[in-house]
Formats: structure tokens, C-alpha cells, sequence
């Protein structure tokens, strides 16, 4: 099982867009997993059309008071580092969206007057496209600070016969985005040769350095002239793997949620050759 | 005073290339770069840093190997999978919940404050700039964008600013939140694109949830009038107001390959007339 995650630091250059030209593409050869790890605003599932075949919430921690057993000690508010408690003579407060769901309340409590209880973060959908692909995405619940939680979810329990998993990450490249790319065989970096998609570029691979994985470059959206990206590149020793031109025609397609490879002559034969380098 | 702050849900919709403009339309104004995951508004409004500072974003756990008796309760109990097997940090996995050192028996564990960022305050042709570095792959960038909006409050006070813009951060996680919080008006900029309508109308759910009031602009409208009605159809009926909608143009990317906004761009362009529509509009509508 080869597991690729697509990952831009920048929102908006094409990540989803790759994400979906690759699991189309590959899925004429292979057996194909797209995992759209952008819990906060998934986006993939409006591209594919299939019947969804399970769904299950994602439960996290959030602990429950038993005020008859509580002494009010207090031990749980000390332990708390994110400031969630407030233990008062009549009652304990809890702040869902200071929580980071640690259990140390329901650890230190010495009377186990904190119980294991849980919220639904989020569900998790698995749809089947055609038979050699299927799609897995989340929906966070509106309110609900942390995606952790769900992306490690929705990255558990792959089946067996899966070839190629393909992560499409979160924007950014904060805590979602390494959640994400985490555990993955080669993380696909897809940038746009503006000063902005340069300086996303920066950041994400500053962070990718530190996780110690491999990488390439795709680039989006691209023109006569990418030198803002491939000087970089080539400074730094990152691979180029493809480059995308812009296409008003793929865009237009697009909005209305439709993905067409072929609109780019060449394409698939590009992106099949890739696959076996990576 | 007026806080407006411009969100996307969606990441690429021209969130800031359109705040930027905003900013250089004013003759004063106070600006923060609250998408601190991958801030980009310097890059168009180029502030010169007056004062930097140390951002503390999180506490960390550092094991003491030479107290330690691989007693493996700091394993057992860590819920983020921080501390491996053989009692030995994962990075980028604490949480700096702190339940390992109190668990401890050894007393092996240590809390230590990390820095996990630097905050700027900087100097802008038409006023001041707050914008930040978050350090590769921290965490919290939630608390990071507070504090960002709080050091642009204090010295809008200071510097009797009456006016502040901010740039969002994409999604609707905890960035999100934490800009949103207290700001008087949050202008979302959307596109006619299936996944455009879709997130817009989870951020626009969300500022419902924080008593924020949104207000809409469709960004590349003409990319897919259909798509663009459907998204004034849905804004009417659930009583949200659209500010404006501009044309597709290249001219964007144009303007930004020269570090330019488009109103300094084309000042008598179709684009910079849009923005100077909804500029009127936002301020005069937040008193
Ligand atoms: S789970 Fe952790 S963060 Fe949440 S209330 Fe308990 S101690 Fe605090
Ligand atoms: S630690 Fe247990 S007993 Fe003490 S205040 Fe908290 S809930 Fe009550
Ligand atoms: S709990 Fe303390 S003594 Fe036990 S393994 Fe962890 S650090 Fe070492
Ligand atoms: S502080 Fe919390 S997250 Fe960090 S290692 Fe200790 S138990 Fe794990």
C-alpha cells in the first residue's frame, strides 16, 4: 500500500484539484483510496458521485461529574492546563471548547467522581465511487475547535486490498496539516508560481524538513515562466513532478463540480509514469 | 471604532488579495494578518517591523532521563500519543496537557513554556500592520491568532486607529473562532464553485453560532452565473446580504506577480472600482 498525501500551505492552489485528478486517473489501474483529510471544509465528495456506504461518528472525551461523589478537592481544576474547569460549591463547569480532552481530570480525580464520558466531534463517511474507488471524508461539527480528533479517525482502518491511499490534506501547515501527512510514503507539495504561493511553499516545506519526508513539487496553475518556484526548487533540491497549466475550461468544469483529465492532453500518461518514481 | 474581518471558509477565493486592497484604499488604518498558518498580506502591503516579541504559545513536556525509571506510566497515560514506547518524545505530538509529569512517580517530568512564534508590529504606508511567524509546525495557532487581534487592539487604542481590518485564516477551526470573536462584521468572500457554496455556507453557519453578522462577496462571479445565482437564491432566502460581485480577471494574478494590489495596479479598473464599491459599504455599515 503506497500512501501519498497532497498538502499546499496556501488554501486554494489546487490541492482537492490534484487530490481528485490523481484518484481518477490511478483508479484506471489500481485499486484506490481518496481521503479527504480538510475535516474543517471537505470538498472532495462534491466531485464524486456514489452511494454512501457507512457512517460513524467520532466520539472524543469530555468528562462527566458525579457531584455526589466530588469532594470538591479541586485535584481536576489544578491538573487541567487549558484552564476547562471550574469547580465551585455547587457545581463544576466545564468548557467544551478549552478542553483538549487530555483526561487528566478523569486520571487524577481520587474519588472517581469523573466519568468517561464523550461528545461527537464529527462524522466520517465512506463512499464507494465505482468499484476500484472510494472515497472517505468528515464533517467537523460546527463549534468544535479541534480536527486532530477526526483526521486521526478517518485515517484508521484502510482495507487490505487498498494500493494507494491518497491524503488530501488540510490547508496550512499547522497541527492539521502534519496530523495529516503523518505516516505517509511521499507527501505531494502543490504551489502556484505567484509571490504567495512561494511563501506557503516556504513555510510547508520548513515544517516537512522537521518530519523527515519525502517530497516533490507540483505546479499549479502553471505559466511560461515558473522561475519564482523553480529557482527555489532547485536551490533547495526539491523534485518537480508535474507541471499544471491553467485551463478556464478545467475551471469552469470545476464549478460546477465536474473533474475532467482529459482536458489536459498528456495528463494521465504524466501522472501513471509518476506514480511508479514515487 | 470598526474591526471588520474577511474570511473565506475556502482557501484561493481571493480572500487576501481583496483585504489588501481594502487596506491601501484608507487614509488610516490598522491591519492584522490573522491567517497565521500562512500569512501572506505582508507580501502586498510590505510593513517595515518596528518591535518584535516572543510568542509562548504552549508548555511542553521535557523528560529528565537521568530521573526517569522507564516506570512507562507517561506512555500509558498520554492521550496524544507523545511519548513512545521506549519513553522517549515524539515531536510535534505534545499537547502540553501536563498529565505525564503530574503522573510521574520519578518526578522526571518537567513543564517548560515554549515559544511557538514572534509577533510583529510594523509600519505600513498608510498606518500600522500586526502579523506573525508561526514557528514550523507549532501548535495553537488558534491562541497565536488572538493574540495577533489583541496587540492590534491595543495599539488601535493607542494610536487612535477608528478603523481595523483583519485577514482570516481558511476553515472554521479554532483560528477561526479565535478571529472571529468580538470582531463587528465579518465579510466572507465566496466563489461560484460547488466547494465555494459549500464552505461558505458552513462559515456562514458559524458566524450565526458567535453573533457575528456576515455579509457576502462573490469573488469570479462570472466564472458560473448559474452557480453565482444559486448562491444569491441562498443568501436571500436565509437572510444573509450579498456586498458585491466581481468579474473573473487574470488581472489579480497580474497585480500580485508584481506585489501589487489591484487598486494600485489598475486604479481605474473595473476590479478596483468593485473593491471601491464594498469598501463604502463595510464601513459605513459597521458603526
Ligand atoms: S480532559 Fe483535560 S482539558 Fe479537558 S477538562 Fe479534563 S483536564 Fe481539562
Ligand atoms: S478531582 Fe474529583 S473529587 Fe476533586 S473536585 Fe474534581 S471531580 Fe471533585
Ligand atoms: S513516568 Fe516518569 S519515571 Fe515513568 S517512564 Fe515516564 S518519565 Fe520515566
Ligand atoms: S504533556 Fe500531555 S501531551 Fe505532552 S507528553 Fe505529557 S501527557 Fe503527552
Amino acid at each position: 500500500m503506497k500512501k501519498i498525501a497532497v498538502a499546499s500551505g496556501k488554501g486554494g492552489t489546487g490541492k482537492s484539484t490534484v487530490s481528485l485528478l490523481f484518484a481518477l486517473i490511478l483508479s484506471e489501474d489500481y485499486r484506490v483510496k481518496l481521503i479527504d483529510c480538510d475535516v474543517e471544509e471537505p470538498n472532495c465528495h462534491l466531485f464524486l458521485e456514489g452511494p454512501v456506504k457507512k457512517q460513524e461518528p467520532v466520539k472524543i472525551f469530555s468528562p462527566g461529574f458525579d457531584l455526589n461523589k466530588c469532594t470538591r478537592c479541586k485535584k481536576c481544576e489544578e491538573v487541567c492546563e487549558f484552564n476547562a474547569l471550574v469547580v465551585t460549591e455547587k457545581k463544576i463547569l466545564h468548557f467544551p471548547e478549552l478542553c483538549h480532552n487530555c483526561k487528566g481530570c478523569l486520571i487524577v480525580c481520587p474519588v472517581g467522581a469523573v466519568s468517561d464520558s464523550y461528545r461527537v466531534s464529527g462524522i466520517v463517511y465512506d463512499k464507494s465511487i465505482d468499484k476500484k474507488l472510494s472515497l472517505r471524508y468528515a464533517e467537523q461539527n460546527i463549534g468544535e475547535a479541534k480536527a486532530s480528533p477526526l483526521i486521526e479517525a478517518i485515517k484508521k482502518d484502510i482495507q487490505k486490498d487498498v494500493q494507494i491511499v491518497i491524503y488530501d490534506s488540510p490547508p496550512g501547515a499547522g497541527c492539521s496539516m502534519v496530523e495529516t501527512v503523518n505516516n505517509a510514503d511521499y507527501v505531494i507539495l502543490i504551489a502556484e508560481p505567484t509571490p504567495f504561493g512561494l511563501s506557503d511553499l516556504k513555510v510547508t516545506v520548513e515544517v516537512l524538513k522537521k518530519i523527515n519526508v519525502r517530497t516533490g513539487l507540483v505546479i499549479n496553475s502553471s505559466q511560461k515562466d515558473n522561475s519564482i518556484l523553480t529557482d527555489y526548487a532547485s536551490n533547495i533540491g526539491l523534485d518537480i513532478l508535474l507541471n499544471i497549466p491553467y485551463s478556464k475550461e478545467f475551471a469552469r468544469e470545476y464549478s460546477r463540480g465536474i473533474i475532467v483529465p482529459d482536458i489536459f492532453p498528456g495528463l494521465k500518461e504524466s501522472v501513471k509514469e509518476l506514480i511508479k518514481r514515487l | 471604532m470598526k474591526e471588520v474581518l474577511v474570511i473565506s471558509g475556502k482557501g484561493g477565493t481571493g480572500k487576501t488579495s481583496i483585504t489588501a486592497a481594502l487596506a491601501v484604499l484608507q487614509k488610516r488604518i490598522a491591519v492584522a494578518d490573522c491567517d497565521v498558518d500562512a500569512p501572506d498580506l505582508h507580501i502586498l502591503l510590505k510593513p517595515r517591523r518596528k518591535s518584535e516579541e516572543e510568542f509562548i504559545g504552549m508548555k511542553e513536556a521535557f523528560i529528565d532521563h537521568s530521573k526517569c525509571t522507564n516506570c512507562g506510566i507517561c506512555y500509558e497515560v498520554c492521550e496524544f500519543d507523545a511519548i513512545s514506547k521506549d519513553i522517549k518524545k515524539i515531536p510535534f505530538r505534545c499537547e502540553g496537557c501536563g498529565v505525564c509529569s503530574w503522573n510521574c512517580p520519578a518526578g522526571a517530568i518537567k513543564m517548560k513554556d515554549t515559544v511557538t512564534a514572534k509577533t510583529y508590529i510594523a509600519d505600513i504606508n498608510n498606518g500600522i500592520m500586526v502579523h506573525a511567524d508561526l514557528y514550523p509546525g507549532a501548535e495553537h495557532s488558534g491562541k497565536l491568532a488572538s493574540r495577533v487581534k489583541e496587540i492590534l487592539r491595543q495599539k488601535a487604542q493607542a494610536e487612535n486607529f477608528n478603523k481595523k481590518l483583519i485577514d482570516g485564516p481558511p476553515g472554521i477551526g479554532c483560528p477561526v473562532i479565535s478571529s472571529l470573536s468580538g470582531v463587528g462584521l465579518a465579510v466572507i468572500i465566496t466563489e461560484p464553485t460547488v466547494s465555494g457554496i459549500h464552505d461558505m455556507e458552513r462559515i456562514l453557519k458559524l458566524c450565526r453560532h458567535f453573533n457575528v453578522e456576515p455579509e457576502v462577496v462573490i469573488n469570479k462571479f462570472d466564472l458560473n452565473k448559474e452557480k453565482s445565482s444559486e448562491i444569491e437564491r441562498y443568501l436571500d432566502k436565509e437572510g444573509y446580504s450579498l456586498i458585491e460581485k466581481i468579474p473573473f480577471s487574470r488581472k489579480f494574478v497580474d497585480a500580485l506577480k508584481k506585489c501589487k494590489t489591484i487598486v494600485e495596479f489598475e486604479p481605474e479598473g473595473i476590479l478596483t472600482q468593485k473593491i471601491k464599491n464594498i469598501n463604502s459599504k463595510i464601513w459605513s455599515k459597521n458603526e
